[in-house]
């Protein structure tokens, strides 16, 4: 067969997406011309997405490290000590391109991805969170997008059993031709029962384990290293099939053959599939392996070796086990009904050999595979900044009614109730769920232990696009605001990179800044980062969406009965907005929803005042102080105040007093970091004046709770009053009616 | 009182049961395995929610001829009972052991939610720790849940009070809007003509510890655990 395979040339080399200094380079690497096959495997693992070329030189600026980081980036997943023994291993996947070609197996695949990556480190999934970001939902191909997006990760998620808690769902006109599909998982394993990646000890045999190979997929991860143009559905071949079964199957057989201790190590064959595994599990260890191709489980005929080691078909693992236990291994597999076939074993030396039908068709030091070239490439400041920064968001009128502009602000689809997505997704599987989708962050306990988890992502691309610095600091500053408004102490973070086409200068730039802002923050809040992804090329036809960075964030809560959510629990309660005063309109939802328009600066942020914040929203609500704790995000305080009126079981009205200062939109609507709303009962004021004062951080009463409306004065002059059943209304309304 | 949790390949409310089970209820409890016929250990058998064997037939249809459900009559006859929930309810009609079907939610989409459910017999192993009337509070999560029976099953169903649970208002009163699947006549739980298999699609152990947010599921244990001290002698045999 290899003899009839094609000859390897810079022609075809380059249809695979590789430069022609990265073809010279694999010669020089190997010191003669790559066969076929080896091309493949170069093609694959040198992608940008599995290698990260443009990108990691602004990644080794993150912080990754801290006292509690048990994995950092490099493996699976990352995986930090909550105590008691636990860990809780997080990680973020986009799966944005095969979601825009074939939305419901797009989607529904980044979900089986990103539970293997979980599982492979021999934890338990317990939740999944999904950022979403579409296009104009009045355009009817969002509707469909969105369509198949949700059912497939309700698809996926349910049959599977692990609950979708929590995430976001968002629109702008940029993400038209690449909607965002991010999806993380969050998982529970014992601290000293994590494995790993890796092919140690020479002579083990390496098991090939799950579904059969087929020929989907096959270069996968070169098409999302590619742009989109109008010829992007032609893809479609390119896209995985999922199977959510056969998911759950595997989680419990490699669970179980995990506890036996006859594993090694193990890998997801993700992207690249089998040549990623093969080359990066003996990397990781120094060792070699060899492998024989005519032994994998095929679904298909006929398939060359370059199919079998590219092919990206589902819910398949490399597994190392111990030599010698190869009989269990092979019947715990049986037991769940799954292949478990022995394809090679680990060797020494550095080479990974792949025979087929007798012939080497691949031999290949593991190390030249993960020594993908890294670029440094121009970066620049993009000139539209200037335009869009200088743009003074109060030289447009405002608004003559308020209640009018709140109503239709609450209706605006990115702020609007999700439930029609949510209620497709099982969220309480595992009955770990104390915080349903709906609050600020969702709270899963952790069995057996007084604690729980909170979890939150959020992402701000208009944000991001102004201001990539700050914007993204922000969105690290958004996410773990929203875990302490939980009551939870953040304790680490895993992001993926959304970006359009790092070829661009400006693009590179908004990356470089980006990263750099993600830093800035995590370094101030302590916040290691302990995985994640990077998704470039996110253009169509020369359009790329707005950066992206989404960020979640994993908490500890000491004492899961000590927890808050968003909404008013009571009338009568006294209610505090905690943080400064500073807002702005620029970037902001009330600008985009009002005015259609992108511009204008960013409010000022300052790390140590998010962190006295966050550290004050924590201690109030860990002394039982703070009954409710809601973030003031997009649509400003008016939007917090209306969600934490009616978010609730009941309704719960309230009469509030905000600053004077400045126009009353920018007052009321203007968006800025560090802002927290709390509810407190009367009687334990004075206790938490004394917090706050103890905290050092700018903060006052605003109002009480009460009533079926929501009243906003501004000194003497009301300036809204607006019944909640019809805020609620809007709010309800404002995505599904574009959606049902 | 000894429980049997049926694991199928693609279960995933095994683990939830156990739980609640050995903790909320602190009764001894084992995992089932689809491939088990032995039953004798057991007191009560629960078939869990989850995707059996990936319901990719029609839900439930091939554990519905599995070796454990085809071991349930004779359990069943020798006094055992058994409690389906959700893909159990599913498993429970395939397996003709109860009458009806469930088919594809009227809205076409997966709903998982907050359910009331009005208890229409309290004369049964399963409820009599309830209150005639009394609304129960369980969530719901399922994509084919709508229940389906002819008009003589669901005469003789009515007939012999064979009814147990129906989808209401918190008031109690059965109204379109709080049927979330179009189960015919709101009908959310059946029981068979012996009293002694029980099919329901909520999920009674997500609703079993005041963390989760209420306890009702309990009451469906604590009537089955009552029968047993108050009679006894399904102990004894």
């Amino acid at each position: 067969m290899a003899g009839s395979e094609p000859k390897a040339t810079l022609g075809l080399a380059r249809e695979l997406g590789l430069t022609a200094d990265e073809y010279d380079r694999i010669i020089q690497r190997l010191g003669r011309e790559p066969r076929y096959t080896e091309l493949g495997l170069f093609s694959a693992l040198w992608s940008e997405h599995c290698a990260y070329k443009h990108s990691r030189i602004f990644l080794s600026r993150l912080p990754t490290q801290g006292p509690r980081v048990l994995q950092g980036p490099g493996e699976n997943a990352g995986a930090i000590d909550i105590g008691d023994g636990w860990a809780v291993v997080f990680k973020m996947e986009s799966h944005n391109h095969p979601s825009f070609i074939e939305p419901f197996q797009g989607a529904a695949t980044g979900v089986g991805g990103i539970l293997r990556d979980i599982f492979t480190m021999g934890a338990r999934p317990i939740a999944i969170l999904d950022s979403l970001r579409f296009g104009d939902p009045d355009d009817p191909r969002t509707r469909r997008l969105i369509d198949g997006v949700v059912s497939g990760i309700s698809w996926y998620g349910n049959c599977f059993g692990c609950p979708t808690v929590g995430g976001e769902i968002a629109f702008a006109p940029e993400y038209a031709g690449n909607p965002l599909v991010n999806v993380m998982c969050v998982g529970l394993v014992r601290a000293d029962r994590i494995f790993r990646a890796r092919a140690d000890g020479v002579g083990n045999p390496v098991f090939y384990v799950g579904n059969k190979t087929g020929r989907d997929g096959i270069h996968g991860a070169t098409m999302a290293s590619a742009t989109f143009d109008e010829h992007a559905h032609e893809r479609r071949p390119t896209v995985q099939v999922g199977d959510p079964f056969t998911e759950k199957l595997l989680l419990e057989a490699c669970l179980e053959a995990m506890a036996s201790g006859a594993v090694v190590g193990i890998q997801d064959m993700g992207a690249a599939g089998l040549a990623c595994c093969t080359s990066e599990m003996p990397a990781r260890s120094h060792t070699g392996m060899e492998v024989e191709l005519d032994r994998v489980p095929q679904r298909e005929i006929e398939m060359t070796p370059y199919e079998i080691l590219l092919s990206e078909s589902q819910e398949r693992m490399l597994l190392v086990a111990a030599r010698g236990r190869e009989a269990e291994v092979k019947a715990i597999f049986a037991r769940w009904e799954l292949d478990a076939v022995e394809i090679g074993r680990v060797t020494t030396g550095d080479d990974l050999v792949i025979r087929s039908q007798g012939e080497i068709v691949a031999r290949v030091p593991v190390e030249a595979l993960s020594e993908a070239p890294r670029y440094d490439k121009k970066r620049t400041r993009p000139a539209w900044l200037d335009g869009a920064l200088a743009f003074d968001p109060l030289t447009l009128a405002e608004p003559d009614d308020y209640d009018e502009a709140l109503t239709t602000l609450l209706g605006a689809p990115t702020i609007a109730c999700k439930e029609w997505a949510f209620r497709q997704y099982d969220q309480q599987v595992g009955i770990n769920t104390l915080v349903l989708p709906g609050s600020d962050a969702a709270v899963l306990r952790v069995k057996g232990t007084s604690r729980a988890l909170a979890i939150a992502t959020d992402g701000n691309g208009r944000q991001v696009f102004l201001d990539p610095r700050r914007g993204a600091a922000m969105a690290v500053c958004e996410a773990a605001r929203n875990v302490s408004c939980a009551g939870a102490r953040p304790g680490g973070v895993t992001d993926c990179l959304n970006f359009g086409s790092p070829e661009r200068p400006e693009i590179l730039w908004q990356l470089a800044e980006a990263v750099e802002g993600i830093a800035e923050a995590c370094r101030a809040l302590e916040l290691p980062v302990v995985g994640g992804n990077v998704s470039l090329y996110n253009e169509t036809s020369g359009r790329a969406i707005l950066p992206t960075p989404i960020i979640g964030v994993v908490g500890v809560l000491e004492d899961a009965s000590r927890l808050a959510t968003q909404w008013f629990k009571a009338a009568g309660h006294r209610i505090a907005l905690l943080g400064p005063d500073a807002v702005s309109l620029g970037g902001s939802e009330y600008l985009w929803v009002f005015h259609r328009t992108v511009g204008g600066t960013l409010a000022p942020l300052d790390l140590g005042v998010e962190r006295r914040v966050q550290g004050a929203v924590q201690a109030a609500i860990g002394a039982g102080l703070a009954l409710s704790a809601h973030d003031c995000s997009d649509g400003g305080v008016a939007v917090a105040l209306a969600e934490a009126c009616m978010t609730g079981p009941e309704p719960i009205g309230a009469t509030v007093s905000v600053s004077t200062e400045g126009r009353t939109d920018l007052t009321l609507f203007g968006e800025g970091p560090s802002r927290v709303i709390v509810s407190v009962d009367p009687v334990r004021a004075l206790e938490f004046e004394a917090l706050m004062a103890e905290s050092a951080i700018p903060w006052r009463w605003i109002g009480a709770t009460g009533g079926e409306r929501l009243r906003i004065g501004r000194g003497a002059t009301t300036v809204v009053d607006a019944d909640l059943r019809g805020l609620q209304h809007a709010w309800r309304r404002g995505f599904e009616r574009h959606v049902a | 009182m000894r429980f049997g949790v049926v694991v199928f390949p693609g279960t995933w409310s095994d683990c939830d049961f156990h739980y609640v089970i050995s903790e909320a209820l602190h009764q001894p409890v084992k995992y089932l395995w689809h491939r088990d016929r032995d039953l004798s250990g057991f007191d009560c058998v629960i078939l869990p929610g989850g995707f059996s064997y990936g319901d990719y037939l029609r839900a439930g249809a091939v554990a519905g001829r599995s070796p454990v459900v085809d071991a349930l009559p004779d359990f069943v006859a020798r006094g055992g009972y058994v409690l389906g929930s959700c893909n159990g309810f599913q498993i429970l009609c395939e397996a003709r052991l109860l009458p009806g079907a469930l088919m594809r939610n009227e809205c076409l989409q997966y709903r998982c939610q907050s359910t009331q459910l009005r208890v229409e017999n309290v004369e049964t192993p399963f409820t009599r720790g309830m209150r005639a009337g009394q609304v129960l509070t369980m969530p719901i999560s399922h994509g084919e849940g709508k229940y389906y029976a002819e008009p003589d099953t669901l005469a003789a169903l009515r007939r012999n009070r064979q009814v147990v649970f129906r989808y209401a208002t918190a008031e109690g009163q059965l109204t379109k809007a709080a049927n979330p699947n179009g189960s015919l006549e709101n009908i959310a739980g059946i029981i068979n003509e012996d009293g002694t298999v029980l099919g329901l699609m909520p999920h009674p152990e997500r609703a079993a510890e005041r963390a989760m947010g209420g306890t009702d599921g309990l009451l469906i244990f604590q009537s089955l655990l009552g029968t047993l001290v108050e009679d006894g002698s399904f102990l004894k045999r």
